[in-house]
């Protein structure tokens, strides 16, 4: 059955997916500068630029393009960065493992602390613990994280010297042997325990800073999902039948409190993916968002094609996951499809 | 013999935000061993705040100002949530809610919940494997369909009819001295409500339970309880037997219910007016705005209640 589940997702995905390809496409297409100019520099001739034209296929018509442009995303092949010369595929898959590792450590701070909160805040509905975390969860969303990131390295690198203030790890540690690529797996993994505190001390400020706007709306939906549940009519019944207090919160009601949660936790990760290209830069994480940001300042066209297509990706892998965990979550769901 | 619950004097209220508003003014009931009691009126005369109190499950903004509950002998009144939880939900006191569809958690299946039920109440030295034993004999004697795998199975998998006999199994899983029911065949079609009404009658006399069923239908009364207690905005009126009070209601509201009732009633009357607000209720009888009998002495003295010949202790100053 949920396998049946996973695939009727899946399948879902593929047009979309389809669609990101052409989508991308036309938007390189429609984008005023000419690649082959921009490849070529500034003090090309018009011979040489024809001549680039030629080299990656400018010159043949639309939908042939499109499609060798489709055959290459499909088996990953996107290229030669125009800057770095190496293929965008690899770049990407040496920096993807830190922004991911950066991603899961935010996801982690916003959910274990935003769910509790959301409870908490709903058990106490309209008393000041309630109006505080309104309010704090409200100033959350609001307020940018590139500010956020800037004073935090001030308070906590700058004056009182107890995080790191950029990078992922210091320059008098050297790197563990490379594995899965995650900094502190690959420490473990390796043993480098010195390179883990280091690198876990390095990631505090970046995934504190990445956590806050997420965690603000996991508390919000959280909190409403709670206060609803607690009309129920089988909350009322699992009181009258003596179901323990603390059970009853954390395993009866918040179960069926977290569906927009979920949702919304699906909505962050995608979320957070993109928007960490800010957080990234600001505290120079060597992940995609750096990355980027150099693409988009150097007018690299291949890389930014390739990050686009992998957040889209990310995505719709992130909507299937986010099915399937509301699946589990409700079996109700699960039946119905 | 004492009885199994004895409410007297029971006075809750509410704090709004239009003043403290008075649900139940007054109420009194008892259930002896092995007996059913039916508790009648009208919707918003106080049925489900009497159950709450009784279970200690009122809401925040509910204060009990005066009055007794003892179950057992105990005066439910003192304990605290934490005993109640221990001592009383669940084990000593099994609960039957009105809405089948509503009162199951749609999450979790319908094992979970039970054996949640049995986790914290059945007697001490049993053990998981005896409760699951416990429940499907349970689920077998309510005739619910796939007894042996109806635990591994989700609340929405189940018919109405068929969840409110889980219910019933989970009322009964702790071996209750007491259950009460709060109109639990309301929410359910015909034909189903004759079903779980039979139901209970036979499990009332085979496993020594007494029962406390709430109800707005006096033909269910009629077909099931006992004795009968029936409640006016928030007060007893006239308690008894129930051949007593049916054959002879002495009350004018019991009379007006009964004239009422579909199968009686020449036609649709009902009753001129409504039960009045809790926030402005009449000095004198409750009743008496919208009673047929009234005299001047009705609007100024609540009376009190007295032993008729029937039988029937009645709240009117009519004497019957």
């Amino acid at each position: 059955m949920i396998l049946r589940f996973v695939l009727r997702r899946c399948a879902l995905a593929v047009p979309s997916l389809i669609g990101l390809l052409v989508l991308t496409f036309v938007l390189i297409r429609v984008v005023p500068s000419d690649p082959a100019a921009a490849m070529a520099g500034d003090a090309a001739t018009p011979e040489q630029i024809a001549q680039l034209r030629h080299e990656y296929g400018l010159d043949r018509p639309v939908w042939e393009q499109f499609f060798v442009y489709a055959g290459k995303a499909v088996r990953l092949d996107f290229g030669e960065s125009a800057f770095s010369h190496r293929p965008v595929a690899l770049d990407i898959a040496q920096r993807l493992p830190a922004t991911l590792e950066l991603t899961f450590a935010a996801m982690a701070i916003s959910i274990f602390l935003g769910v509790p909160l959301g409870v908490f805040a709903a058990l106490r509905h309209n008393q000041w613990p309630d109006f505080a975390l309104r309010m704090v969860s409200v100033l959350g969303v609001a307020v940018a994280a590139f500010w956020v990131a800037i004073m935090l390295q001030l308070l906590f690198a700058m004056e009182l010297g107890w995080l790191p203030l950029r990078g992922e790890l210091s320059v008098s540690v050297p790197p563990p042997v490379r594995l899965s690529g995650f900094l502190l797996v690959d420490s473990l993994l390796t043993g480098r325990f010195d390179a883990f505190g280091d690198g876990l001390a390095h990631l505090v400020l970046p995934a504190v800073t990445l956590a806050l706007g997420g965690m603000a709306s996991i508390v919000r939906f959280t909190r409403a999902g709670v206060l609803d549940t607690l009309q129920q009519d089988f909350v009322t019944y699992e009181r009258a039948m003596g179901y323990r207090r603390m059970r009853l919160i954390w395993r009866y009601v918040l179960r069926n409190s977290v569906t927009a949660t979920i949702t919304q936790i699906g909505l962050l990760f995608g979320g957070l993916i993109a928007g960490g290209v800010v957080v990234e830069a600001i505290y120079d994480w060597p992940g995609i968002g750096s990355y980027t940001v150099n693409a988009i300042l150097t007018g690299d066209h291949q890389v930014m094609l390739a990050v686009t297509l992998l957040i889209g990706v990310v995505y719709a892998v992130v909507n299937i996951l986010t099915d399937l965990v509301h699946g589990l979550v409700d079996p109700r769901l699960m039946d119905r499809s | 013999m004492i009885p199994v619950l004895s409410v007297q004097g029971l006075k809750v209220s509410f704090r709004t935000d239009a003043g403290m508003a008075s649900v139940l003014d007054d109420v009194g009931l008892t259930l002896e061993r092995g007996q059913v009691l039916g508790v009648v009126g009208e919707s918003g005369c106080g049925k489900s705040t009497l159950i709450r109190a009784i279970m200690g499950i009122l809401p925040g903004a509910a204060r009990v100002n005066a009055g007794q509950i003892v179950f057992e002998g105990e005066n439910l009144l003192v304990f605290t949530e934490r005993e109640l939880n221990q001592q009383i939900r669940g084990s000593r006191i099994g609960f039957i809610p009105q809405d089948p569809l509503l009162s199951l958690n749609p999450v979790f299946k319908v094992g979970s919940q039970l054996l949640e039920i049995m986790r914290d109440h059945a007697p001490p030295g049993t053990s998981r494997a005896d409760h699951i034993q416990r429940l499907v004999s349970l689920l077998r004697r309510l005739q619910v369909p796939g007894p042996d795998n109806a635990l591994e199975r989700y609340p929405h998998q189940f018919s109405g009819g068929q969840r409110q006999r889980l219910l019933i199994a989970a009322a009964l899983a702790c071996s209750p001295g007491l259950v009460i029911a709060d109109e639990p065949t309301t929410a359910l079609d015909v034909t189903t409500q004759h079903e779980i009404l039979l139901l209970l009658r036979e499990l009332v006399d085979e496993l020594d339970i007494s029962l406390l069923f709430v109800t707005h239908d006096l033909g269910v009364v009629a077909a099931l309880c006992d004795t009968v207690c029936v409640i006016y905005a928030g007060q007893t009126v006239e308690s008894g037997p129930v051949e007593a009070v049916l054959r002879a209601p002495s009350h004018p509201y019991t009379q007006a219910l009964l004239a009422c009732h579909p199968e009686r009633s020449v036609s649709f009357t009902g009753i001129g007016g409504t039960v009045p607000s809790p926030l402005r209720m009449p000095t004198g009888c409750r009743f008496a705005p919208r009673c047929g009998y009234t005299e001047p002495i009705c609007a100024v003295a609540l009376p009190i209640a007295t032993r008729r010949k029937s039988g029937a202790d009645v709240r009117c100053v009519h004497s019957g």
